[in-house]
């Protein structure tokens, strides 16, 4: 069995810690706590949920659209290291998300971002052709949806907010979170 | 200066030859602003290390991907710090 260990993206993602340890920037525990951190919390479920009481409580929508931070720590996440931008959907206007610049995204809410999202292909043709990029994603919109497309250039980072479906006026707000999707929370599917 | 949601601004054109926020595909473009989403330091001082870091309003403002690209109905919104534009 081959380990992690023995590729060479790990000695060179290692030697790069040696050097960061040494400069004193960081130490071996501050990093392990950070991937602790990483791998146990962050993860979709967190902006599933959000989008899901949005769904159900007009008073969250209002404050996750005006004030995403204040949103996340309202359902008692952890404080987010950036500032939160929520971009709703509606009938009539659909948001997507990309990096041009590198591969930005909120990732203690979304998870580890997936590698298509760190792809040139889609950070370069998502600002140019979105509409064709959604459609290879299985999502083809009507020509009378406005896309809007969100470059994360800053220190914001950016949700979508999925528009509710229809026919869900009878799930509770767990059965909600569960339809809300990773990719749903970029942009690149519906919910 | 500062510009509030709904001004005209236009992307400098200058191409540093030090780290900087600004996609290429924005230089010399107009945009709407949308609004004032933070005050952050300017990246391109801090990544030069400069001791003395501008620190600044950065704006999201939108594009219309026919002016971007000649081409498409969509818009487009990049966040740009203040340093980076220009009242249009």
């Amino acid at each position: 069995m081959t380990g992690h260990d023995d590729l060479p993206a790990a000695a060179r993602t290692r030697q790069l810690e040696e050097r960061l340890i040494a400069a004193g920037l960081t130490s071996d525990e501050e990093i392990d706590e950070f991937l602790t951190r990483l791998y146990t919390k962050a993860s979709p479920v967190n902006g599933a949920r959000m989008a899901a009481r949005a769904w159900t409580d007009p008073q969250y929508r209002d404050l996750l659209l005006s004030d995403g931070n204040a949103a996340a720590a309202d359902l008692g996440m952890d404080r987010l290291g950036y500032a939160l931008r929520v971009v709703p959907n509606t009938e009539t206007a659909h948001n997507v998300i990309v990096c041009t610049l590198c591969s930005c995204y909120p990732v203690s809410l979304l998870g580890p971002s997936p590698g298509w999202y760190k792809s040139f292909a889609y950070r370069s043709r998502t600002v140019r052709e979105p509409r064709a990029v959604l459609a290879e994603f299985g999502l083809t919109l009507p020509d009378e949806i406005e896309v809007s497309v969100w470059d994360s250039t800053s220190e914001a980072r950016y949700m979508v907010l999925p528009a509710r479906p229809a026919g869900t006026g009878g799930l509770a707000a767990d059965e909600l979170a569960a339809m809300v999707t990773r990719n749903g929370l970029i942009g690149t599917a519906l919910v | 200066m500062s510009f509030p949601p709904g001004a005209r601004v236009r992307v400098r054109t200058g191409d540093p030859d030090h780290h900087t926020r600004v996609p290429r595909y924005v230089r010399g473009h107009s945009g709407e602003v949308v609004a004032a989403i933070g005050t952050w330091t300017l990246p391109d001082d801090s990544a030069r290390g400069l001791a003395e870091p501008r620190v600044e309003t950065c704006y999201a403002v939108r594009f219309s991907a026919a002016d971007l690209w000649g081409s498409g109905d969509h818009t487009v919104t990049v966040d740009l710090w203040e340093s980076y534009l220009d009242r249009a």
